[in-house]
């Protein structure tokens, strides 16, 4: 975090400095007119010498932001220089040091390589113990009873959603579904520290953030049915859910590809200034894609408000983290990327609620990417496809639903504090479980969206050749009309 | 599609401020053009050849350097003479003046001013965020300006090759082409997905790939092909326009081409095949830099006494059905010739749209002159060969037409 945090103001009598420096150092750089994009061997057009000899040799942690002293761009970025350079250098350059494009670098004479691993893995952020009991020497905001509530009774209504909707599929009456077993305080707590214009950019296991910022249960049953209310007009499978108005972004299938989205609509914040970040989901398995590499990569380079969240929940199918990477989890990565990062208790709501909570300060303030890695565990199937007891002992699956469940230890959290209790609990349950097989019964009798939706929004007006098509199908089903399902108007 | 004629409407009346001089004429003269489409959205009829005044325009040259007739045929201003890739540089600015939210997205598209100078000098005017250098991964920066359109913005994403792109596909196909209908319409995708490809002096297999066979398929997708500067701003200025996502297909060897083009403003239509040179005994359907080897092979046919028809088709997906049915009607002989490999290209899908649609029009089987379906070769005489070259396409229309 240190590292990409200089002020603007430092930044600009940095640039005032270097120009000076520059001006007394002329035989050093054979054009004056320097553009120090060092990283890059192609250079401006403007300016002719071959690059690589003119620069590095005098310029100490000079990147493209110092620009605007020459080319009146603007300056919009902090650079990541190190202290010590805050000191032009006015002899020649130590022989311990190398001045290499990017940073200045010290030599040393030992032939050592890093090791693959560190003997002690990165520490878990928490602020709740196993029982729920917060630690007493714990970082960490005070929440009201108001939000401790809302985010326990989102919890639990998750959890009652995902078992009900998973039953559903399971007697035939939705085609699909994936639950987000064990992870709903992941889902509800990191959905309560953002803002309702936060854009959020899921994977597929966090309808908890759209329930959070107050899709019904109505609107999750009118998807999974593909009925005619559904704002996805029935495209999606099941669980891929999406809302504009609620800023969540149409779950796409595709593993991983929402993150470069998410940098994407960072920089669209950024270029129009506003005052909320974006946040993308993924999982474990989601950081080995081409896609959350170069996504980090650029977030950390384009400096853009986005927090990573990554739900690492210990496998991705069948393949168990040990067999995804080699690194210690996801959170070293992000060092590698220059990009400030945390690793939290994925089962803490409280955890979450506070690492989500200053990362999105953060991002906003200093205008920078930041990851966080959220231990958990899969404690439910991949999907309604999947028999994950094939891959993994039914203990292990046992214990995380014991005493590291994450509803259960919240709950034990806020019925210490006296605004829960066992009554709270029994009829909460029982009113959401009603609600939710309510939503299912609506949604299972309303109509399937009409043929027309099947050629409508492929552009934003047909063109002819998907006119054609649709008066060809609505001509087949009307002549052999016993040959299509019923409940699909014409 | 009415809703792009209906954006252009209101196009105008923006653009009213920029050029406040000559666009009353224009002005008048596109809402005229437009007012005659609008009434029906499906038929394109010769009054759309009226944006721009392009209607009686006849290239009787290989390569457009004789600019002499372009400027008779245009609004009463004499314009200005551009080079290919400056056409599409003014285009660019001009939309990225009019709107703020356009920006541009690619590799050394900024300081650098793209490989190909289609950005120089846009980074020191609109500042290094929106006109943004990226690192090299295709598919992240490409899924980048989905989600900054998702979100708001009109990127216009720059592949510095279009094989570049290929690492891209799985973002163009996947999400570009389907978040607006997977999302009920909730999330729009209009982004301008353009670079260069077609095969040129030697670039190697790699660098000689012609993206729109693969991309023809992939639904939610508009594809257009420039190939003079006049339509190579027109087009980029549409596609930025267009809410739909566009790609544009710029050719490696055309960025030098000079032309004059009107000061004042124009916009093309996007799904329009462009009217090359009218003729009688055979329709010639072409794109692109084969447009120019179709003209070569025109002037050598004129001499021997055919009168062919040409017909830059300029839109790749959707076809201009319309304006290739009514050559077609007329002529009765299609030949179309094309640089994509011989399967599944573009010819490949004409052939079948023209075949299914105008079959009784036909007098001939249709002829598709394509390359082979082989790795474009590095050495120049391979390279050659495996080009489509004017005397073969005057000897295919002298066998067609027999």
């Amino acid at each position: 975090m240190a590292s990409s945090c200089l002020s603007k103001s430092k930044n600009f009598i940095y640039n005032l400095k270097f120009k000076l420096y520059l001006l007394n150092r002329t035989s050093a750089v054979t054009n004056p007119l320097f553009h120090p994009h060092l990283r890059h061997t192609i250079s401006s057009p403007s300016s002719s010498p071959v690059r690589k000899h003119a620069s590095y040799s005098r310029v100490n942690g000079f990147d493209r932001w110092f620009e605007p002293a020459f080319v009146g761009r603007r300056s919009h970025s902090t650079t990541s220089v190190s202290s010590d350079v805050s000191q032009l250098p006015v002899e020649p350059p130590s022989q311990q040091v190398l001045d290499f494009p990017g940073g200045k670098v010290k030599f040393t004479q030992k032939l050592i390589f890093t090791s693959n691993s560190t003997e002690e893995r990165v520490h878990c952020y928490r602020v709740l113990d196993d029982n729920g009991q917060p630690f007493t020497d714990a970082e960490s905001l005070e929440i009201s009873k108001e939000l401790a509530v809302k985010m326990y009774t989102n919890m639990v209504t998750l959890e009652l959603m995902d078992t009900i909707f998973y039953e559903s599929q399971r007697q035939g009456r939705i085609s699909f579904y994936a639950t987000t077993t064990g992870e709903e305080a992941i889902n509800i707590a990191s959905a309560a520290a953002l803002n309702d214009n936060d854009f959020v950019f899921p994977q597929y296991r966090e309808p908890g953030v759209l329930l959070w910022r107050g899709f019904s249960l109505q609107e999750f049953a009118n998807q999974l049915f593909g009925n005619k209310y559904e704002y996805g007009k029935g495209r999606q499978m099941p669980v891929h859910y999406g809302s504009r108005k609620h800023n969540y972004i149409t779950v796409a299938s595709t593993v991983a590809t929402q993150i470069p989205h998410a940098v994407g609509a960072a920089y669209s914040l950024k270029m129009e200034k506003q005052d909320s970040c974006v946040i993308t989901y993924f999982g474990d398995g989601g950081t080995s894609t081409a896609d959350f590499h170069a996504a980090m990569n650029f977030a950390a380079v384009m400096e853009v408000p986005v927090i990573f969240f990554c739900r690492n929940n210990g496998w991705a199918i069948s393949t168990p983290v040990h067999e995804q990477f080699r690194s210690d989890g996801v959170v070293v990565k992000g060092k590698a990327y220059g990009v400030p990062s945390i690793r939290i208790d994925g089962n803490d709501a409280l955890a979450i609620y506070n690492a989500v909570h200053e990362a999105r300060k953060m991002a906003i303030k200093e205008q920078t990417p930041v990851l966080i890695e959220a231990l958990t565990y899969r404690a439910g199937h991949h999907t309604t496809s999947d028999d994950s007891t094939r891959y993994r002992s039914i203990d292990e699956i046992e214990k995380w639903r014991g005493d590291q469940n994450p509803i259960k230890r919240f709950r034990k959290w806020i019925e210490s504090r006296g605004w829960w209790n066992a009554v709270a609990e029994s009829e909460y349950r029982g009113s959401v479980r009603k609600q939710v097989a309510q939503a299912i019964q609506v949604a299972e009798r309303i109509e399937k969206p009409p043929v027309a939706d099947m050629f409508s929004d492929v552009y934003d007006a047909p063109p002819r050749n998907l006119n054609e098509q649709e008066v060809f199908v609505r001509k087949t089903v009307k002549k052999h009309r016993q040959d299509y399902p019923s409940d699909v108007p014409l | 599609m009415a809703t792009i004629f209906q954006r252009i409407g209101a196009a105008t009346s923006l653009s009213y401020s920029i050029d406040t001089k000559t666009s009353r004429r224009s002005l008048s003269e596109r809402k005229a053009s437009f007012v005659v489409v609008r009434s029906d959205a499906t038929k394109i009829n010769t009054g759309l050849n009226r944006i721009g005044g392009r209607v009686d325009h006849l290239i009787t040259n290989a390569v457009a350097t004789k600019a002499d007739t372009l400027a008779a045929s245009t609004a009463s201003k004499p314009g200005h003479e551009v080079l290919l890739f400056e056409a599409l540089k003014e285009g660019l600015e001009e939309e990225m003046e009019r709107d703020a939210r356009v920006c541009v997205m690619g590799e050394d598209v900024g300081h650098y001013g793209g490989s190909y100078k289609v950005t120089k000098g846009l980074a020191p005017k609109f500042g290094d965020l929106r006109v943004l250098d990226t690192p090299i991964a295709e598919n992240s920066f490409t899924g980048m300006g989905i989600g900054a359109a998702m979100t708001g913005l009109r990127p216009v994403i720059e592949g510095m090759n279009m094989g570049f792109l290929l690492l891209a596909f799985n973002q163009i196909s996947n999400n570009c082409g389907m978040l607006h209908y997977t999302s009920g319409g909730q999330f729009k995708i209009p982004v301008v997905i353009r670079g260069p490809g077609g095969v040129g002096r030697q670039l190697g297999a790699e660098h000689s790939q012609r993206l729109e066979s693969y991309f023809q398929s992939i639904p939610g997708i508009q594809m257009v092909a420039c190939s003079t500067p006049y339509n190579a701003k027109g087009l980029m200025k549409a596609a930025i326009r267009s809410d739909n996502p566009v790609i544009l297909f710029e050719h490696v060897l055309l960025y030098n081409l000079k032309e004059t083009i009107p000061d004042e403003e124009y916009v093309l239509n996007l799904e329009e095949a462009e009217m090359v040179r009218p003729g009688q005994h055979v329709t010639i359907l072409t794109y692109s830099r084969m447009r120019y080897h179709v003209m070569q092979a025109a002037k050598t046919l004129v001499n021997k006494g055919y009168d062919p028809e040409v017909i830059d088709i300029r839109s790749l997906k959707p076809f201009d059905l319309h304006t290739i049915g009514n050559s077609v009607k007329k002529t009765h002989r299609v030949l179309i010739v094309e640089e994509c490999m011989r399967t599944g290209g573009i010819g490949a899908s004409l052939t079948a749209a023209i075949n299914e649609n105008f079959q009784d029009y036909l007098d001939a089987p249709i002829v598709c002159l394509s390359s082979q379906d082989v790795p474009t070769p590095y050495a120049g005489t391979l390279e050659e060969w495996t080009v489509v070259q004017p005397p073969q396409i005057v000897a295919a229309v002298e066998q067609l037409c027999q």
